[in-house]
């Protein structure tokens, strides 16, 4: 449930927090931007955050496919993006919502419950042919619980993507450009020859 | 003080110094051309054809270094204009689009002439705005030329609906500063990141410049100069980069990519630092990426974080203005000589050859270019098409002065040589050359109209070969000789010029070509010179597409 350093390092998924402009068209930005790169989305969430005026986007990318740090510069290359930043080695609380409607008799339904209570979630709707089961968890826990609902006969999900904060006082929120540039520069001090993963053009 | 959004516009352009603005009317931007009388101070360029309004707002910005600002209507007009924004945002060239939109009511609802320019321009603009109430036009276009031209330029378009132009607002004075909380562009270089490329370049045996076009938007050649001389490094510029570095100086070593020289080419191979200044280690300048100068260190000068790591992971980034960063690397760097090191470049230019003109009569793209090279005196500003003429001037000419080699090479546009000329007679009074392609020419050649009617003295030189030339030399040496819809039936370039009142000569050998290349100079006004040009040449050397720069070829035998 737990997403810690060591999970992150094998994990090929990277999540970018990212707080933008709460602004006409500013979605539309991002993802321009991610099709134009051709970053590749696992997920991407948007809501409104603690800041008046500023939206925050969880985005999780596939990092092996995807060179992260260019997500992370290219999406603070925006204007209307004020941050942008990769949390993936930070110890972090990373949650998703699901809601599943499984058909089920009357006679199946308390099933379904148990099952639902190893997972801690809880049945929010009961019809006569059906149930829907909410889960929150990450997405493995969201993943086992489907793969045992299957069998009952799965008739919709719904999940929102993950959303993301960094554990402890620290915060992945907008701070001033000089400390974004100071970590970028820690960041660019790591000495190498050539980026990870696949090189973005085809004359390699 | 009421003012319509028209009015703002326009005390908004006044206020920003943008007085010359190429644009096109349309119907949705009547309110505006209404006010226009209202305001003396700016100067409107009608062109035919907005293409070429973008593309002039961009020459303009080249040659200058100021903003350009272009017009145009929405729906066709506002998409006319795209070529010439991807041409100048791949360029990071400083520009302010203005198109008008349909009224906001019709907005969305698929109106005459409407086009979503906005979403259009999303992903080759720096940003973009659609400004739905006058009160909001001040602010976006203080933005807007903010934003184009700090950090790495580029083009902004601001997007206004017919009916905003006519709305009245307050108007009480320009803005003078912006909010942005989402862009503040570093241009100080950080201590460390200086410290850090100081060392390697201090240790370094065979280091190497590659300058880019960073380097002329930053004004940073004399700080270029200075730090080259003191730590005696040799400079090779990019295609765009090219006049950054003067070519007369002793440490100039040309430019450097797919037709870059030869001896450049290996430098770059041979290198044991490699220190990018304004570029962005692009796949023509460097070639097949993996393959690169393994053993090289690089150290990276550019202001877009972006832009590091980008391609080549480095080794020592100095993120900040190129200026700056190269101010702040001068004290840190010990004075040397590299005579070794200088030799070995000196010993490989001499064993190949740096000139590839066929000698006799017919006129050849490096005997022109040298040609137009000797009557200039060197010291014209030349605007290229995109080409084989546009790889001979840069390899034939020889620029000494910054912003002297104007060309379209991020996005490769022909037809670019035309407006963009236009554009660049307006920041300038000397005459500006044009070399042409005979195809690019056909693209864009209706600004002839605009070039006459403002009697500018550009000598447009159409390089004429019949033939689409780069691209029938890739159908010999890589399609089998394959010829394939590459010669192209023109016009007689003579008489069209003269349709359009321009005077025109024509060239058909060398002592013609001279001849013509004389009187072009002393022309008082625009003048158009077909000059015919052996029919197939080829640009060498190359390095064929997908090779290392250690592949470099210097002749169709060497495939």
């Amino acid at each position: 449930m737990i997403a810690t350093n060591s999970q992150n390092a094998h994990s090929p998924q990277r999540v970018v927090v990212a707080h933008v402009e709460d602004r006409p068209g500013v979605l539309a930005r991002v993802a321009s931007l991610f099709r134009r790169r051709g970053f590749n989305i696992e997920s991407l969430t948007v809501g409104h955050s603690d800041e008046p005026g500023l939206s925050r986007m969880t985005i999780v990318v596939d990092g092996q496919g995807t060179q992260v740090q260019q997500v992370e510069r290219q999406l603070f290359k925006l204007v209307d993006v004020v941050s942008a930043i990769d949390i993936s080695e930070r110890p972090l609380v990373a949650r998703e919502l699901a809601l599943i409607k499984v058909s089920c008799t009357p006679q199946g339904r308390r099933d379904i419950i148990a099952l639902a209570d190893v997972f801690r979630a809880t049945v929010v709707d009961v019809a006569d042919a059906s149930v829907i089961v909410q889960v929150l968890g990450d997405e493995d826990k969201v993943d086992a619980l489907l793969r045992l609902l299957h069998p009952y006969g799965l008739l919709e999900l719904v999940r929102t993507g993950r959303v993301a904060m960094v554990r402890g006082s620290g915060t992945s929120k907008p701070v001033p450009v000089s400390e974004i540039e100071r970590r970028a520069e820690e960041e660019r001090a790591q000495f190498g020859r050539r980026p990870d993963g696949a090189l973005p053009f085809a004359s390699d | 003080m009421k003012r319509n959004g028209a009015q703002i516009l326009l005390e908004s352009l006044a206020a920003e110094g943008a007085t010359l603005i190429f644009g096109y009317p349309g119907g949705v931007v009547l309110p505006l051309y209404h006010r226009f009388r209202e305001y003396p101070q700016i100067k409107h360029v009608l062109v035919r054809h907005e293409q070429g309004a973008a593309h002039a707002a961009d020459g303009y910005a080249r040659a200058s270094g100021r903003t350009g600002v272009c017009l145009a209507t929405s729906g066709p007009g506002a998409t006319n204009l795209v070529t010439g924004i991807c041409t100048a945002y791949m360029d990071s060239i400083p520009m302010v689009v203005i198109t008008g939109n349909v009224a906001r009511d019709l907005i969305g609802r698929d109106g005459f002439q409407e086009a979503d320019i906005t979403g259009i321009t999303l992903p080759i603009t720096k940003h973009n705005y659609l400004v739905m109430r006058a009160s909001e036009i001040a602010p976006a276009v203080k933005e807007a030329f903010h934003i184009a031209s700090t950090g790495r330029k580029g083009p902004v378009l601001v997007d206004i609906p017919k009916d905003v132009f006519i709305e009245e607002a307050d108007f009480d004075g320009y803005p003078d500063q912006v909010h942005l909380r989402g862009y503040d562009p570093v241009t100080v270089p950080s201590d460390i990141e200086v410290e850090r490329a100081a060392a390697i370049l201090n240790e370094a045996q065979r280091p190497i410049i590659l300058s880019g076009h960073g380097t002329l938007q930053s004004g940073a050649t004399d700080e270029l100069v200075a730090l080259a001389e003191r730590a005696q490094i040799p400079v090779i510029t990019t295609l765009l980069g090219i006049s950054g570095f003067p070519e007369d100086h002793a440490l100039s070593y040309g430019f450097m990519g797919m037709h870059g020289h030869y001896f450049c080419n290996m430098a770059a191979d041979h290198a044991d630092v490699v220190m990018g200044v304004g570029m962005r280690f692009d796949d023509r300048a460097m070639g097949r990426f993996k393959d690169f100068n393994p053993q090289a260190q690089i150290i990276h000068l550019d202001i877009d974080p972006a832009e590091i790591g980008k391609n080549f992971h480095t080794h020592a980034p100095v993120l900040g203005d190129v200026r700056q960063s190269l101010r702040a690397l001068l004290p840190h760097l010990t004075s040397t000589t590299r005579p070794d090191w200088i030799r070995w470049i000196d010993d490989v230019k001499a064993q190949h050859p740096t000139d590839y003109d066929a000698e006799g009569a017919e006129v050849t793209g490096p005997w022109l270019c040298r040609a137009i090279a000797q009557q200039t005196q060197r010291k014209a500003t030349i605007v290229t098409g995109v080409g084989q003429h546009q790889m001979w001037a840069a390899q034939y000419y020889s620029y000494t002065r910054p912003r002297q080699y104007i060309s379209s090479g991020g996005l490769g546009t022909m037809g670019f040589e035309v407006p963009a000329a236009l554009g660049a007679q307006f920041a300038q009074d000397e005459p500006v050359w044009s070399i042409c392609g005979d195809g690019g020419f056909q693209m864009t050649c209706q600004e002839l109209q605009t070039v006459a009617e403002h009697k500018l003295p550009i000598r447009y030189v159409i390089f004429n070969n019949g033939y689409l030339g780069m691209v029938r030399q890739w159908q010999e040496l890589f399609y089998e000789d394959n010829y394939h819809s590459v010669a192209l039936g023109q016009p007689d370039f003579v008489k069209l010029a003269e349709a359009y009142g321009v005077t025109a000569l024509r060239a058909t050998n060398r002592a013609e070509a001279v001849a013509a290349l004389r009187e072009a100079d002393a022309h008082d006004g625009p003048i158009v010179l077909d000059i015919r040009c052996v029919e197939q040449e080829n640009v060498w050397p190359m390095v064929p597409a997908g090779a290392a720069l250690s592949e470099t070829i210097e002749s169709a035998e060497e495939l």
